[in-house]
């Protein structure tokens, strides 16, 4: 072993016994910890999903419409010798006893599922074994959601639309089930020839019809380029490799912003590491000088001290990697109940990116300092007061800054996004150093109010007025984003709820048939007193814009994208609803019956990049026809009356096939009334808003938990800022207690003098905190979702306390060793 | 010999290259320090230099053992523990060899000093105030081993001191007052 390595690694060795290493360790560990943490999550999702692509469709190929299948098209698949089956799916509320629940019910037929397979259980949370059939007629196999929302299990009768069922096995598992963020309707497999004695299927229903194919691949591409040409216009077909497509962009997603939400963390330990890389260097300078006094070259400096860089990459890569891969434990378990999938093992290549952290911050941000001793004057053996080599790491520290940058983009792969971020945080940055810096300046007049402590601590903060401002930006940062998922959340959702009107509609009726308007409409009036409304909802899908086919246009919002792709649902009024306004072009009068005219939704008109003047296409049950597009209108969402994104004028429209919408508000105590509802007319479906409502709050907490607990990090990171400037400013201290010993102070009030300074400088942040917080919420609130802010004394109390708590009792313990030492053994040193 | 900022410690910096005059050259063992850069001065330092320090100048990160090896290890030779820990057994240090600096009491850290100084015989030994951090039966004994080693060594052994006794010792006492030699 050459000597610069065997010396470096035993300086290393007892460095970090002699806890010299601790906050610069730590630091690197916390950024690997939040960098891999959120990959390895990430990563399992990303392969769950990829994993389950080809069993996503339950077949090779699915053709999906509103309509039953032409019968021509199934002839030709038994001629190429392909399997098949069929399912029809669409919600509708099922009632058991007294209690009802919104179902996707999936009927299929015989020889489901072609791909995958179908897991089933003989009790709620009893083991799942393997399908072998379909449910029989006038048996159901229901998920435990539904099970649960009942209150019933197996055995029990369950009805749909006018036929019973009796519930005999637990869904656990289909192939083609949602992988969505959302589940608002828990699934409920019957056999499709129970469809019928239903009743629940109409013309103009909300259904979906699958065809699913299965055969070897060559012959599955043959019958698919076949058929594609003899396609109805309203459906679509898709394989194995559009399956995951959606569901990858969603996981892409939450990938990018917790990537986001770690970079503040990388940054922030960064800055940890690079403070404590400078003490580190401080503290050998001594030693460097012996060495070189006594014959060592700069080159074997400069090796040894690579050796310790190297030493400390790969340990903190291994330790952070570990942690990270306990932290995303945590996380999946966190999200669980959400992404409704099974995970499986993380990749070890993870560790790559941990490792690349490590790389990023040791070269970018510690290596500056360590390599800079290499220069250190021999002289200072005997001259201790020359100073330290200089520091040329401005450019360094921006090489490094843009490393990390590059890194996170080829993990975000939006550079528009991480530009965005990263000056908004510089942005911030800046502005909090200033409010920190006047907060600080501020101090001075408090310094008379209480005693020698008081003053004493008060005078630290001061003294060290940019330390203290990096400690209070580090800190207030993470602690800013915890209170705005937690403080300004909740009151905004509540701020929200106190806006809606009390009798805003919470009950939605869809799928009326027109023979059931005034049965409804009476039976609502003698139970509530009130008559409901009917809309006009008509299924279809837009197949031309500006006469270009839709599958010719390459939309550049994703959203545009998304809205053609589905199935819309369009209404037709005479009136202008009362919850819209016209934005530009014009209403046609009530009167109008002449040719067809399009109104559309703002945000959709933005999206599909459509004016007023521009004709769109549509095709609805097979009929295709075209209108242009008259006025574009804003529409108050949060009225929770029902609103449509496409209305059409009155006239020709009404040939079309169509069902009607409702909406009512039922009293709580009122609930039987929508189980005779649902009874007298079946068929027609009940959205329940509270539930829906409960489902995505549920989602949001779930969703937010996750993303305070990738910020957890952040505050941690924010600590280790803390701690590298104790670190720093230790041998100051304990010279200064020392001499005030002597001076006669006791030790009690010397520590009283530190505790004053972090709870005050923790008062700071927490303010500063605060601050941020309840800017962010104001600017979400007035301009994102037109509320009114009110102030929340919570966040500011919260911010104060939780803000001088953690930073007054993690720095006064990291410095109560300084304030201890015997003050003989400080002064000797001196 | 010469009171607070005569210029001793410049003096001494210049003999033994650690730092570079502003004007003239200086020679030390036949080279020209002048001419040299860091590394080579460094290297010549490594050769023929010893230094002992008035604080001492222990790596704390090292116990006394590994001090006295570091010179003989940076000099890439392979007997370093061997002659190590005769140099410490020499001086009576043979059953503190795995002590660290912070277990030492000062006239032992000294000597670990003087042994980490002496055992790659030089022939040059700079001694900047040996004796001034010690109490007066240290600051005698470390005198006597220093003087023990220039005799067992032909060692040139260059003493920077207040102490007239301790100067008396040498054989040539050059006097510094203001940055001159006044004797």
């Amino acid at each position: 072993m050459s000597s610069s390595l065997r010396f470096s690694l035993r300086t290393l060795r007892r460095d970090f016994r002699a806890g010299e290493l601790t906050v610069l360790v730590t630091a690197m560990v916390i950024a690997v910890t939040a960098m891999t943490a959120v990959a390895f999550f990430a990563d399992r999702v990303g392969r769950a999903v990829k994993a389950q692509a080809s069993e996503v469709l339950a077949a090779d190929l699915v053709i999906r419409s509103a309509r039953q299948i032409d019968s021509g098209i199934l002839a030709r698949a038994a001629e190429m010798g392909l399997e098949t089956a069929r399912t029809l799916s669409f919600p509708t509320v099922v009632i058991s006893g007294e209690s009802s629940s919104l179902a996707a019910v999936q009927a299929v037929s015989e020889g489901y599922p072609l791909r995958g397979r179908l897991l089933v259980a003989a009790r709620m949370f009893g083991p799942a074994e393997e399908a072998e059939q379909v449910p029989e007629s006038g048996t159901a196999w229901a998920e435990p959601g539904l099970l649960a929302r009942l209150d019933i299990e197996p055995g029990d009768e369950i009805t749909v639309g006018a036929r019973d069922f009796r519930i005999t096995r637990v869904l656990q598992f289909k192939p083609d089930q949602s992988v969505s963020f959302i589940n608002l309707a828990p699934g409920l497999l019957i056999n499709i020839d129970d469809i019928p004695a239903t009743e629940v299927v109409r013309p103009g229903s909300r259904v979906t019809w699958r065809q699913m194919f299965a055969g070897p691949e060559k012959r599955i591409e043959a019958f698919a380029a076949k058929i594609k040409p003899t396609l109805q216009q309203d459906a679509s077909i898709r394989g194995v490799e559009e399956a995951g497509e959606q569901i990858n962009a969603a996981i892409d997603k939450a990938q990018r912003f917790l990537t986001l939400a770690s970079l503040v963390t990388v940054i922030l330990a960064a800055v940890a590491t690079a403070m404590a890389a400078r003490r580190y260097a401080l503290r050998h300078l001594d030693t460097v000088a012996l060495l070189k006094s006594i014959g060592a070259s700069q080159a074997f400096v400069q090796r040894g001290m690579l050796v310790q860089l190297i030493v400390v990459v790969l340990g903190t890569t291994l330790a952070g990697t570990l942690t990270g891969y306990g932290a995303q434990l945590v996380l999946a378990w966190i999200l669980a109940d959400t992404i409704n999938v099974a995970l499986p093992g993380a990749a070890p290549d993870t560790a790559l990116l941990g490792f690349l952290t490590a790389v990023t911050i040791a070269v970018g941000f510690a290596m500056p300092h360590l390599l800079a001793l290499k220069s250190t004057a021999p002289l200072r053996v005997l001259r201790r007061d020359l100073p330290p080599p200089p520091l040329r790491s401005g450019v360094t520290y921006a090489v490094a800054v843009t490393a990390l940058l590059i890194m996170i983009y080829l993990i975000v792969r939006d550079l528009a996004m991480v530009l965005l971020v990263s000056a908004g945080l510089a942005g911030m940055s800046l502005l909090a150093a200033a409010i920190g810096w006047i907060l600080i300046r501020g101090l001075a007049r408090f310094r008379g109010a209480a005693g020698v402590a008081w003053r004493y601590g008060l005078a630290n903060i001061s003294r060290r007025g940019a330390e203290s401002v990096v400690q209070i930006i580090a800190f207030g940062l993470g602690l800013m984003v915890l209170l705005l998922l937690t403080v300004v959340r909740n009151d905004l959702l509540s701020n929200w709820k106190d806006s809606l009107p009390e009798d805003a509609p919470n009950y939605f009726l869809i799928n009326i048939p027109p023979e059931y308007w005034t049965g409804i409409a009476d039976m609502v009036d003698s139970e509530l007193g009130t008559r409901p409304d009917f809309l006009p909802m008509i299924r279809g899908r837009i197949t031309h814009i500006k006469g270009v086919p839709v599958a010719e246009i390459d939309f550049s919002s994703p959203q545009g994208a998304g809205f053609v792709r589905r199935e819309a649902n369009l209404s037709w009024s005479a009136r202008l609803p009362a919850s819209n306004e016209v934005r530009s072009g014009e209403w046609w009068g009530e009167q109008y019956s002449g040719a067809m005219q399009v109104s559309l939704e703002q945000g959709v008109a933005r999206s599909l990049d459509v004016s007023v003047g521009d004709t769109i296409g549509f095709n609805v049950g097979g009929e295709e026809f075209s209108a242009p597009v008259t006025s574009i209108r804003f529409v108050d969402w949060d009225s929770f009356q029902p609103n449509f994104y496409v209305m059409l004028s009155p006239g020709e429209v009404s040939e079309l096939p169509q069902t009607y919408l409702s909406s009512l508000y039922v009293p709580p105590q009122r609930r039987d009334l929508l189980n005779q509802l649902v009874r007298a007319f079946p068929g027609v479906t009940v959205i329940d808003m509270e539930v829906i409502i409960g489902q995505v709050r549920q989602v949001m907490d779930r969703a937010s938990m996750a993303v305070q607990y990738v910020f957890l990090f952040t505050l941690l990171a924010g600590v280790t800022v803390l701690l590298a400037a104790i670190q720093i400013t230790r041998d100051e201290r304990r010279f200064e207690s020392a001499l005030l010993h002597t001076l006669g102070a006791s030790r009690r009030k010397i520590l009283q003098g530190v505790a004053v300074e972090f709870i005050v400088l923790g008062g700071l942040a927490g303010i500063l905190a605060a601050l941020g917080a309840t800017s962010v919420g104001w600017l979400l609130a007035e301009r994102v979702f037109n509320l009114d802010y009110t102030i929340s004394p919570t966040l500011w109390l919260s911010g104060l306390f939780f803000g001088s708590a953690i930073v007054g009792i993690t720095g006064t313990l990291a410095t109560r060793k300084a304030v201890n030492e015997p003050p003989v053994a400080v002064l000797r040193d001196n | 010999m010469g009171p607070s900022g005569a210029g001793k410690t410049t003096l001494l910096a210049l003999l033994a290259g650690l730092d570079k005059p502003t004007s003239g050259r200086v020679w030390l063992c036949d080279e020209e320090l002048t001419a040299l850069d860091e590394d080579g001065r460094a290297q010549l330092r490594g050769r023929h230099v010893g230094f002992v320090f008035q604080s001492f100048h222990l790596v704390s990160s090292l116990s006394a053992l590994e001090n006295v090896m570091l010179p003989l290890e940076l000099a890439g030779d392979g007997q370093a523990r061997r002659l190590a820990t005769e140099a410490l057994t020499g001086i009576g240090l043979e059953h503190r060899l795995s002590h660290y600096p912070k277990q030492l009491s000062g006239g032992e850290k000294q000597r670990v000093a003087i042994a980490r100084a002496s055992v790659t015989r030089p022939r040059v030994l700079f001694a900047d105030e040996p004796t001034g951090n010690l109490d007066t039966a240290s600051g005698e004994r470390i005198a006597e081993l220093l003087f023990r080693l220039n005799q067992e060594l032909s060692t040139t052994l260059v003493l920077v001191t207040h102490d007239r006794t301790l100067a008396a010792r040498c054989d040539r006492v050059l006097e510094l007052e203001a940055g001159r030699l006044v004797a």
